[in-house]
């Protein structure tokens, strides 16, 4: 887009504000346009947040990378990956550890998928 | 282990057992006794920090009784070589001048690995960020922070598509500052902009629990747009953008630092630009910190140049205000920056700092004058429509689409040439998942929606117990992984430099122990085009290799040009093998003058035979060189050309404690000549006992001296305190005799 400076005519309904006034406004809007952002960030999750979880329960990095790479092709990061390998550690009374190693290995998702009803949305 | 000022930092040492090192401490740090007054020296400072236990002064200190004052805000440095291990040796250097903010830059292209790198490859301008490094670079910052009796703040960015991993390992790492900023993803990483919203908020979390102090990333609208000073207004929206993101997030202004820089720079009136703008950001963000950042965007490869602009953006420090005050080392124009010029970077924040110190007691900023309240009124105003247009096209995501970043018109002013991105496009897009209603992770510092309910109330408030805790808890279930890459690690790297490490072998070094690099100034009688081939054919004939010319500078186009040259000497000293004669003795000014005033103290001087050359020996005697006069010691100058006779001849009338003599012209070893024939003299006369003679001259040597009979010789490089020192203790060794 082009446009010429058209800030005197755009500022009219501004000129009246206090100093205090325009900057209480700055913030009304800054929060008014991340609050979206906010919201859809609360409601979805990502690979590396994933991984981040993983790392956090005591994964390294590069078992985390194929657990989540796992969990994507199956259809269940929506579960939360830290979900899967929980409920995967109590289904097979195993460490958390122990049951992450496991799901580095495709083939032990076949025991992953009953676990959560219906598995992919 | 613990570092003495006197060795070197051991690298091996700081590698050994590293897989169980965990970091002393987590959070950032402020400096502390900021806002009191302090007595430092001679003089009384109002804007000063606790002092160091150990530090390098600048160099005029001396003069100060090398005093080192430490300015109120954090001082950062940014450390980019490529070699995590000659960075370290660069962090203790810049520690010791004062930095207490090492910013680490990642290696090129590290933004777009999905997952952490790990071992230790070499980088392209900055290091690959991994966990190794980090806690490597940690430790040894844990030791150098004690040394110099200060905490260090350990930093680097939380960006690319891994940035939630990066903040987990930062977290339990005791990294103390991050970059984060989604908008930088998306605008200067291509990164898919739905992606790095959403990675953005758990690693602010993280960050949050870390107590990691955040920098944002608005600072690179301004080197990024065509005619900088023109994006203020958006720079304004950017940092808000991303502080209220990170308030909503949870964590506390105190810790949200806005990365500003003074847009502009000479010959541009800077600071009828950058003084407004300043203060209306100071304005608006008043409850968040301000981390000022020096200007890089009209750098060129002139060191002096940009160390003028750079004082001239402290300047505007100083009238406003900084929390954290970044500094950009003034070789950033021309090369990655090298050792020499890192120091320089922090010695002109802690120089300028220490001379505007109270510089507001007697100056005022005219806030209410009509030029700054109607430029700041202006720029928050701009800001504000700004702001009103992206919710009024539908968001900050259509926004980016419709280019409204980085435009390089006047905001509301157009130009169509800002940065385009699509939310359906970048690197990771498609990679954004709905969460379920099962949704959940077991783990300390998540954002979002965390359905931890499902297995039990108790787990709601503290999800990580359903694990026993995570690593943010329980450190020891980290994961450290040493190397992957059998051929580029800091092992290889050291095997080959091992020639250098602990033995007498030396190399000149700007970057890397061993790089061999070395720097030439030179002026050249001709154009700038012909000097600088000409250069490059000097650095062949001085047997450089890689010979580069990195400045010209026309000083006037027909007579001359000032150029420098790098390049690399391939040959190493071995310093046991130099022969290095014994420091002179020099006494302090307090101890000299004090031995002159319980006992005065005459001399007489003169250049001996047929000699015209005075000028060493005004230096030496004189007091507005610096020479004995100073002390209080009565001199007489004889003259030049003096007989040797003449001269014992006054020193007995005048009843002198000492003969000094200079001797320029060797030639033929008439200078030794005429020692041995003042020597003899003086014993003929029967004085030579309770005289002093001494001589000096740039041939002179102090062996052959006192083989011809002097008590002591001065040759090149010898200052009045040097001989003053001698004098009087030569006199008391003659006391005690007696």
């Amino acid at each position: 887009m082009r446009r010429e400076d058209d800030f005197e005519e755009r500022r009219k309904h501004l000129a009246n504000l206090s100093e205090s006034e325009l900057e209480a406004y700055f913030w009304e809007l800054a929060e008014k346009i991340v609050d979206p952002l906010v919201n859809l960030a609360y409601n979805n999750t990502t690979p590396s947040i994933e991984r981040s979880v993983l790392l956090r329960m005591g994964f390294s990095s590069i078992e985390a990378k194929s657990i989540v790479e796992n969990a994507i092709d199956r259809g269940l990061i929506g579960k939360g990956v830290g979900n899967i390998v929980y409920k995967y550690s109590k289904h097979k009374s195993l460490g958390i550890r122990e049951a992450g190693l496991k799901l580095i290995d495709p083939n032990s998702w076949d025991e992953v998928k009953p676990l959560f009803n219906g598995g992919v949305k | 282990m613990e570092l003495k000022p006197n060795e070197k930092l051991d690298i091996k040492e700081i590698l050994k057992d590293l897989e169980n090192y965990r970091p002393k401490r987590r959070g950032w740090h402020w400096r502390e006794g900021v806002g009191e007054a302090r007595e430092i020296g001679k003089f009384d400072y109002y804007e000063t920090s606790k002092n160091l236990i150990q530090s390098q002064p600048l160099p005029a200190a001396k003069y100060f009784d090398n005093i080192d004052p430490q300015p109120a805000p954090v001082i950062t440095t940014e450390i980019a070589s490529g070699r995590f291990e000659d960075d370290i040796r660069r962090m203790r250097m810049a520690a010791w001048h004062g930095a207490d903010h090492i910013m680490v830059i990642r290696t090129a292209g590290q933004s777009h690995f999905e997952s952490l790198i790990e071992g230790t490859p070499q980088g392209v301008g900055g290091i690959p960020i991994s966990r190794k490094q980090v806690r490597a670079q940690r430790k040894a910052l844990d030791l150098i922070e004690e040394e110099v009796g200060r905490p260090i703040n350990y930093h680097s960015y939380v960006s690319g598509v891994a940035g939630p991993e990066i903040a987990v390992m930062f977290a339990e790492e005791g990294v103390n500052g991050a970059h984060q900023d989604p908008q930088y993803n998306v605008l200067y990483r291509n990164i898919n902009m739905v992606r790095s919203f959403v990675d953005a908020a758990e690693a602010k979390k993280v960050m949050t629990w870390a107590d990691i102090a955040q920098i944002d990333g608005a600072h690179n609208a301004n080197a990024t747009a065509r005619e900088a000073w023109k994006v203020m207004p958006e720079l304004m929206v950017q940092h808000a953008l991303n502080s209220m993101y990170s308030v909503k997030i949870g964590m506390k202004k105190s810790n949200i630092c806005l990365s500003t820089v003074p847009p502009t720079a000479p010959p541009a009136p800077c600071m009828r630009l950058d003084l407004p703008y300043a203060i209306a950001l100071r304005e608006l963000f008043r409850e968040y910190r301000m981390r000022a950042q020096m200007n890089t965007k009209y750098m060129e490869s002139s060191t002096r140049e940009a160390t003028v602009t750079h004082v001239l953006n402290l300047l505007i420090s100083e009238l406003t205000s900084a929390d954290i005050q970044s500094t950009i080392t003034p070789d950033e124009g021309r090369n990655v920056p090298w050792h020499i010029f890192n120091i320089e970077a922090v010695d002109t924040a802690k120089q300028a700092f220490n001379g505007m110190d109270g510089l507001m007691k007697m100056i005022k900023v005219d806030r209410e004058g009509e030029y700054l309240s109607t430029k700041v009124r202006e720029l928050k105003e701009r800001a504000v429509l700004f702001m009103e247009e992206i919710l009024e096209i539908g968001g900050y995501f259509k926004a980016v689409e419709e280019g409204f970043f980085v435009d390089s018109g006047y905001y509301p002013e157009r130009n169509g040439d800002g940065i385009v991105r699509k939310i359906d496009g970048g690197v990771g897009v498609g990679t954004v998942f709905e969460r379920d209603k099962e949704y959940m992770a077991p783990v300390t510092a998540h954002f979002g929606y965390n359905n931890v309910e499902q297995y039990g109330k108790e787990y709601v408030n503290n999800p990580s117990l359903l694990i026993n805790g995570s690593t943010f808890e329980k450190p020891e279930k980290i994961i450290f992984i040493d190397e992957l890459d059998e051929t580029d690690n800091v092992n290889v790297r050291l095997e080959e430099v091992k020639d250098l490490i602990n033995t007498n072998i030396i190399k000149p070094e700007m970057e890397w122990l061993g790089d061999g690099v070395v720097l030439l100034t030179m002026f050249l009688p001709t154009d700038v085009r012909t000097a600088e081939f000409a250069a490059l054919e000097i650095g062949k004939n001085l047997n450089l290799k890689d010979c580069e010319v990195i400045h010209r500078e026309v000083l006037q186009q027909a007579e001359g040009t000032r150029i420098e040259l790098k390049g690399r000497v391939d040959f190493t000293i071995d310093i046991s093998k130099l022969v290095i004669p014994p420091k002179p003795e020099e006494m302090s000014e307090d101890e000299i003058r004090a031995e002159i005033s319980r006992k005065p103290m005459k001399v007489v001087a003169a250049t001996v035979g047929e000699d015209e050359h005075s000028v060493g020996l005004r230096e030496i005697i004189d007091i507005k060189h610096g020479g004995i006069e100073k002390y209080g010691i009565e001199c007489h100058i004889l003259g030049t050309s003096v007989p040797v006779e003449k001269l014992v001849d006054a020193a007995i009338e005048l009843n002198a404690d000492a003969i000094l003599v200079s001797t320029i012209i060797s030639h033929d070893d008439i200078h030794y000549k005429n020692m041995k024939k003042l020597n003899n003299y003086a014993i003929e006369k029967g004085v030579r006992d309770k005289l002093i003679i001494a001589a000096g001259g740039t041939q002179v040597s102090n062996e052959m001296a006192v083989k011809n009979g002097m008590d002591a010789g001065f040759g090149r490089g010898t200052k009045g305190s040097h001989v003053a020192t001698f004098l009087v203790k030569k006199r008391r060794e003659i006391e005690n005799e007696n």
